[in-house]
């Protein structure tokens, strides 16, 4: 099937949804997604952070949608084009759309231990304006810790729903969902009962805001001065492939491996997150790339290259084709 | 007289009874269905008669029961949905309260059609004396043995269950109210599949008001044509109005579409005119969430023809200088109502109603509500006036299901008609909380509005 998205052209399978074949080209074109996380069935169209505009519906039907879509949530059909970037009208709507996840959001980065990888702030980063237009008290929630490793605080959820799918499709129990409505929902354990799963953790790696926090990383370090390991372990419960985070010798974080749309290879156990925390536990693989656009590479494994000025000029580029190719490969 | 069809025996005494029903040519339609015709046949009478939703978006019945899918060893579900939750919408219920069994027959009539071997009611859970009613109507019926197993020997099983919901506008929404039915959490689904692919437990499914699913039983009774002769155009048959707001008469009316707005406002017939012999200063037209209207525009459009209460007529001028008629609650305003005041109120609804599950929607309309409590109590800035269009313009249309939509348009509009009053509120906040703004100085007829820029 054919789909044109900002004019680029591609071939994808049946019943592959517009974001899906947006990230298969790759690039600035990609839209955003913050509640669609592609190892969830069911997630996304939540958050509208990823509406496009369908210009043409099909081949047969060449008829435009009427309104922007979900494009998580939106299958191709054949011949159809899609207007991500290229359409003021989805800039505008994106806009909007990060304005009202802003609102109610307390922008307390400095001390909150996802910023560096939060979503919400590379989102507002891109696509928000710089100052507010809401003059009114924010909303906000007392802080529940689910069980003694997790810590949630609803003051930063966006309501995307994602780990209320990691509770319902990875563990046995529906243990955590969403309670009350509009803007008062909130995300809970049923009176506020410990989530007790072997896979429970993994909805602090879901989360694409600082809402669900590890309580043996709070506070530890922030993530940009921490190094990024790739590395294994032989575990009976999950693949044992993971993430770990150096502050100096020590591991002070295991994570999941996520990939540039922050979404994890493997969903890890508990015992791999939160006990396993001795260099002595894991097969070390090397560093973990990280992209050269995120604030976590900055200082470390790669650096801006190559530099701007030879991005720009084709001359340079071609002076230096051996050194371009590798330095712009990730 | 405008001729009524669902309402034609509504001050019989005892009509809620089965009795009296049956003596009252009640259960005719149903004869009839499962007797001499074919569940083709009454698609197509449905199909011809032009039945358009009564629910609000007026999507043609027949139209909507043709694209049920029907997949074999898959069972079909018929859903009435009575979650009337809108703002000035109260036809269902007294439909429900006074002639329940005009309800039942026409599910069991339409159930035939589908070919659903189940169908439910899902009433708003307030509404509990109505769920009494139906449960008792049913119970009547299925001791008559028009329901049950082989009725009238046609081979047909029927059964129909009430189902109270928990009181949330948005089960309203018909993929919500399946939800809801299912037991879950009532948040809208992402649509496509739609219903009648995938509905109830993943079965086809048509989800129809309650005053639809009552209009099947004189459109079996009667042809689909003698129906389609009632009304104009595309806009056939009868409509309930639930009239309400500074009239003379409220009440729910059965009207022949097509009769002018001006008649239904002033006729004795109707709504009798304006209470206390003051003037008419808005209409909301359609239940809360269609544009709100001023007088002169409701009276007469834009181009300075009379406005008909039919599809058609009311949506003439677009956004612009039209509304839509929605749910038929048709709500009136005199020259002393406060259209701040009202708009806020609409706005806290919205607020209170929205599911939360995308992001616009549930920030937007709290957002909303919050700066048109402070227009309303004189803290309010005249900047406040276009953040609230803006915002309204940022949630309408990017959000999952219409509820977005209609918490946007009741505050678009407002500004746009009535901008005045607004910004009187904001420079006058001492006076506007003593007295209310009055008439404004419309120019009338409107001058016609600019065509809009076509979108790229």
């Amino acid at each position: 099937m054919k789909v044109i998205i900002d004019g680029i052209t591609i071939d994808v399978e049946p019943g592959t949804s517009i974001l899906n074949a947006a990230r298969m080209i790759g690039g600035e074109i990609v839209p955003p997604a913050m509640c669609y996380y592609s190892k969830l069935e069911g997630s996304g169209g939540k958050c509208r952070t990823c509406l496009v505009k369908v210009s043409k519906g099909s081949e047969k039907d060449p008829r435009p949608m009427p309104k922007l879509v979900a494009s998580c949530r939106t299958t191709v059909m054949d011949g159809m084009e899609v207007q991500n970037i290229t359409s003021p009208e989805v800039k505008e709507a994106r806009k909007g759309v990060v304005e009202m996840l802003l609102i109610n959001h307390p922008l307390d980065c400095p001390v909150c231990d996802q910023a560096g990888e939060c979503h919400l702030q590379d989102l507002s980063y891109e696509h928000g304006s710089e100052a507010t237009r809401y003059e009114f008290e924010r909303r906000t929630f007392d802080r529940i810790d689910i069980g003694d490793k997790i810590q949630l605080h609803m003051t930063r959820c966006i309501l995307c729903y994602r780990c209320v799918y990691v509770a319902d499709q990875l563990t046995e129990k529906r243990e955590h969902g969403i309670l009350g409505r509009g803007d008062a929902s909130e995300i809970s354990t049923y009176i506020e009962k410990a989530i007790d799963n072997d896979f429970s953790g993994n909805v602090i790696d879901v989360c694409p805001v600082g809402a669900l926090t590890d309580k043996t990383f709070r506070f530890k370090q922030r993530v940009w001065f921490s190094k990024p390991v790739d590395a294994h372990r032989d575990c009976p419960t999950c693949t044992g492939k993971v993430a770990l985070w150096y502050k100096g010798e020590d591991v002070i974080r295991v994570t999941g491996r996520k990939d540039v749309y922050g979404e994890v290879e493997d969903f890890i156990c508990n015992t791999c997150r939160f006990e396993k925390k001795n260099t002595s536990d894991w097969v070390i693989e090397g560093p973990r790339q990280i992209s050269n656009r995120s604030v976590i590479s900055s200082n470390h494994y790669e650096q801006l290259a190559p530099p701007p000025v030879v991005r720009k000029n084709l001359a340079l580029q071609a002076a230096n084709k051996e050194e371009f190719e590798r330095a712009t490969k990730h | 007289m405008g001729r009524k069809l669902l309402l034609e025996h509504i001050n019989v005494p005892g009509i809620n009874t089965f009795d009296v029903y049956r003596q009252n040519g009640g259960y005719r339609a149903l004869e009839k269905a499962l007797k001499t015709m074919s569940s083709d046949d009454i698609v197509e009478e449905v199909k011809k008669s032009g039945l358009r939703g009564r629910g609000g978006a007026g999507f043609p019945t027949g139209m909507k029961w043709s694209f049920l899918a029907k997949p074999e060893g898959k069972a079909r579900y018929l859903v009435c949905n009575a979650d009337e939750s809108e703002p000035g919408t109260f036809k269902d219920r007294y439909l429900m309260t006074y002639i329940p069994h005009l309800l039942v027959e026409g599910m069991i009539v339409s159930s035939f059609a589908l070919g659903a071997n189940t169908s439910y009611i899902y009433v708003r859970g307030e509404m509990m004396p109505q769920i009494r009613i139906l449960e008792k109507a049913i119970a009547e019926a299925k001791a008559a043995g028009f329901l049950g197993k082989n009725i009238l020997g046609s081979g047909f099983d029927h059964e129909v269950y009430v189902q109270p919901g928990g009181g949330a506008y948005i089960c309203g929404e018909e993929t919500a109210l399946i939800e809801s039915l299912e037991g879950k959490r009532g948040n809208p689904r992402i649509k496509p599949p739609f219903p009648a692919i995938s509905g109830l437990y993943n079965c086809p499914t048509v989800v129809n008001n309650v005053e639809t699913i009552a209009a099947v039983v004189p459109i079996v009774n009667d042809s689909g044509d003698e129906y389609a002769k009632l009304g104009i155009g595309r806009s056939t048959g009868t409509k309930l109005i639930s009239a309400s707001g500074n009239l003379n008469k409220p009440g729910v009316y059965e009207i022949e579409l097509g009769v002018s707005v001006e008649e239904f406002i002033y006729s004795d017939e109707y709504c009798g005119g304006i209470a206390n012999g003051k003037r008419l200063k808005a209409v909301v037209a359609g239940g809360s969430s269609v544009p709100i209207l001023p007088a002169n525009l409701i009276l007469k459009t834009a181009n300075g023809e009379n406005r008909l209460m039919t599809y058609e007529s009311l949506a003439e001028g677009g956004f612009a200088t039209g509304t839509m008629l929605g749910s038929g609650g048709f709500v009136a305003f005199d020259e002393d109502q406060c259209i701040v005041r009202n708009t806020w109120n609409f706005s806290r609804f919205y607020h209170h109603e929205s599911c939360g599950q995308c992001s616009p929607c549930r920030e937007g309309t709290g957002w909303m509500e919050k700066v048109l409590h402070r227009l309303e109590y004189g803290h309010g800035k005249l900047s406040d006036i276009d953040l609230l269009v803006d915002v309204s313009k940022k949630i309408e249309g990017n959000t999952i299901c219409p509820l977005g939509d209609a918490a946007a348009w009741p505050v678009a509009s407002a500004i746009r008609h009535f901008r005045d009053e607004f910004e009187w509120h904001v420079t006058n906040p001492k006076e506007a909380m003593e007295r209310n703004f009055g008439l404004a100085h419309y120019a009338d007829p409107l001058p016609k509005p600019e065509p809009e820029l076509s979108q790229n």
